[in-house]
């Protein structure tokens, strides 16, 4: 089991929520003192780079116009810790090639990033959250034909190295493609896609990429690792290994539980602070229109973050896993178990005003009494255990589903 | 008016379902991103006097959007066959909205097959600079907000929260043709204003005076760009004036087109 450090590099220091519409898309940015806004960006290099010296992975990624996550570019945060960093890989979760409409320009940012970390990217492909729409002004509608055609477009421009080629697609038209540098990582970085249902893991398992889940908790975790289980065992004719599975929750490890739980509650800033206007949650094409036509009658939310999250439902939902090293280890365990096993946990170590010393100290602990035992627990894998146990577990009831996304793509 | 009144026209590889209904000269009614408008009360009145074809755009009321369709365009070249296909000739050409916007592309290309023009409460042009927003941008608004600047009287409005599930899932598919089709540059195409000139068949231009969402000021600008255009403007009518103010509407349409 790899675990990789990820903070979203929020700018928490609001007026009071009620004063806004949103904290996605339109909140003005007169709420943002740069210079605060610096202090922050330093403090968040030095938390990637202490989970370097600490020894875990380091995870990156990108939206726009908020303030929960204040790195609209992470490819710029990304060649900072190709620098800075030593030993972690470097996870960019990822670029939002749908939106972002210049799949070459990103093939060249990602093969400098590899080359000068000497190989040390991860590179993922995101969707993007629905709120991702209006800052990108691009219609959502057809954004993964539009990420697929993206992808294959940059895989090809990563690993082709015999001059230009042509590239004449249904959304990008490129005739002289010719990348200077081409990837440190032969033949090309690993690639990592986000998914959010059963569908959209079948495409990812065909090309062997790492599939990953954010959030999904106990209710859809199944069901989305069990349709990339099937599209890796339809293409490829044997089982999906470990390691082509990834699950984000929310962690905090702490000495004791008091102080676990506390810092436990400052993380779910993430979910509290998530306020999103009705208008950014469902922009045209991205939801399939029965599913956009609840979120128009109020009967779910537009992304898979709960509107009104309590730490012990969370932790229950398997979104967020809290408490002393024990007590994490027993949790990630369970899902773990419950999932059908995963090769690569993405800790959200750090949101909101969780201070640096907690999440150093978290991390720690993480690395010290979390880390070694998910190590063997991987290493134990055995899947005809695995099958007993899932057949033990039953399906943990999908009710109250409410406003978590099921078709959810970060 | 139920599902039974529908025909179907293949064109392109595209199932094309429309309405044609009523006697007389023929009108073609060309619906906005709110969906077809042939059910609605005014139409009726208007099909006593006129052969009305009235097409459903791909992607509205349920239907699919064809996967080679990118914008606006598409649709006009799959009107023109649609135009061919059913002969039709000395025609009303009536746009609501983005379908005003279709039906001035579709004049521009050529009138042969129309005898008078008439713009409800339509997009297709920008007046103002780069800087302003000529037409409220229905994607980025609150739906409360949306519904205030489209209605008069938002009780005339449709209400959401009464539909059934497969109304609702329409009107969620009718927003994304809308989107699909007016999404970039935003419900104009830059090109039209130079284009305008070819017009030269009467052209009527009707707007709702508390039309928020295009306000009449852009249908003056809009009616000064088509030579020898009209416009009238009804009062206590929003973006939607055939369904606020049914009577006067269509009383502006008899004594324009009869």
């Amino acid at each position: 089991m790899k675990t990789w450090f990820f903070t979203e590099d929020a700018y928490p220091y609001l007026p009071d929520a009620d004063s806004y519409e949103s904290i996605r898309v339109n909140l003005p940015n007169k709420h943002y003192d740069p210079e605060i806004g610096a202090d922050l960006y330093h403090r968040y290099l030095d938390m990637w780079s202490a989970a370097d010296e600490i020894g875990l992975e380091i995870m990156l990624n990108e939206h726009h116009q908020t303030a929960t996550c204040v790195v609209p570019a992470a490819p710029l945060m990304l060649s900072i810790l190709a620098r800075e960093t030593k030993r972690a890989r470097l996870l960019i979760l990822g670029n939002p090639i749908g939106n972002r409409n210049t799949p070459v320009r990103v093939a060249e940012e990602m093969a400098m990033v590899d080359v000068l970390s000497r190989g040390r990217l991860e590179c993922g492909f995101v969707r993007g959250v629905p709120y991702e729409s209006a800052p990108a002004n691009v219609i959502a509608f057809r954004g993964t034909e539009r990420l697929w055609e993206a992808h294959d477009l940059i895989m090809k421009a990563w690993t082709h190295h015999e001059g230009p080629f042509n590239f004449e697609g249904r959304f990008y038209h490129m005739r002289q493609v010719n990348i200077w540098p081409r990837p440190y990582q032969q033949p090309h970085p690993p690639v990592w896609v986000t998914i959010g249902s059963a569908g959209s893991g079948v495409q990812v398992a065909k090309h062997k990429h790492v599939g990953a889940v954010f959030l999904a908790g106990y209710n859809g975790i199944r069901t989305i690792f069990d349709g990339y289980r099937g599209g890796y065992r339809e293409a490829h004719g044997k089982e999906a290994p470990l390691d082509r599975l990834a699950y984000c929750a929310l962690i905090h490890v702490g000495e004791n539980e008091s102080r676990a739980r506390e810092g436990a509650e400052k993380i779910l800033w993430y979910m509290t602070s998530n306020k999103v206007a009705a208008q950014w949650n469902n922009p045209p094409g991205y939801h399939p229109p029965h599913v956009a036509a609840m979120i128009m009658k109020g009967t779910r939310g537009g992304a898979g973050v709960p509107l009104n999250p309590q730490l012990d439902d969370q932790m229950a939902r398997g979104n967020v896993f809290a408490g002393t090293p024990d007590k994490v280890f027993e949790q990630i365990k369970a899902f773990w178990e419950y999932s059908g096993g995963f090769g690569h946990l993405l800790m959200m170590g750090q949101a909101g005003f969780l201070s640096y010393g907690d999440t150093l100290t978290s991390m720690q602990l993480f690395n010290d009494e979390v880390y070694p035992r998910l190590r063997e627990l991987t290493e134990s894998y055995d899947p005809d255990r695995m099958a007993y146990l899932r057949n033990s577990l039953p399906d943990v009831e999908a009710t109250s589903l409410g406003d978590l996304g099921f078709a959810f793509v970060r | 008016m139920s599902e039974g009144d529908m025909e179907t026209i293949t064109l392109q590889g595209i199932e094309l379902p429309y309405v044609r209904r009523g006697s007389g000269q023929t009108l073609l009614m060309l619906h906005g991103g709110g969906g077809p408008v042939a059910p609605m009360p005014f139409a009726a009145k208007l099909m006593d006097r006129f052969d009305v074809v009235a097409p459903i755009h791909p992607g509205f009321a349920g239907t699919r959007i064809p996967d080679h369709f990118d914008n606006i365009h598409d649709l006009k070249f799959l009107y023109l066959d649609f135009i061919d296909a059913l002969e039709i000739e000395d025609a009303v050409v009536m746009g609501f909205s983005m379908g005003g916007w279709m039906a001035a592309e579709l004049a521009v290309m050529t009138t042969a097959r129309f005898s008078k023009l008439i713009l409800v409460d339509s997009v297709g042009i920008k007046p103002g600079d780069r800087d302003t927003r000529d037409v409220a941008d229905v994607f980025a608004l609150h739906p409360a907000e949306l519904l205030k600047i489209t209605w008069h009287d938002t009780s005339k409005a449709p209400n959401v929260a009464e539909m059934d599930e497969e109304a609702l899932a329409a009107m969620a598919g009718n927003r994304i043709a809308l989107a699909l089709y007016t999404f970039d540059p935003y419900m104009h195409n830059p090109k039209l204003p130079r284009l305008l000139h070819r017009i030269d068949i009467p052209t009527l231009l009707i707007w709702g005076e508390s039309d928020g969402l295009v306000t009449p000021e852009y249908g003056a600008a809009f009616r000064d760009m088509i030579p020898g255009a009209r416009m009238v403007v009804i009062p206590e009518a929003g973006h939607a004036p055939q369904a606020e103010q049914p009577e006067a509407f269509v009383s502006e349409i008899l004594a324009f087109a009869s």
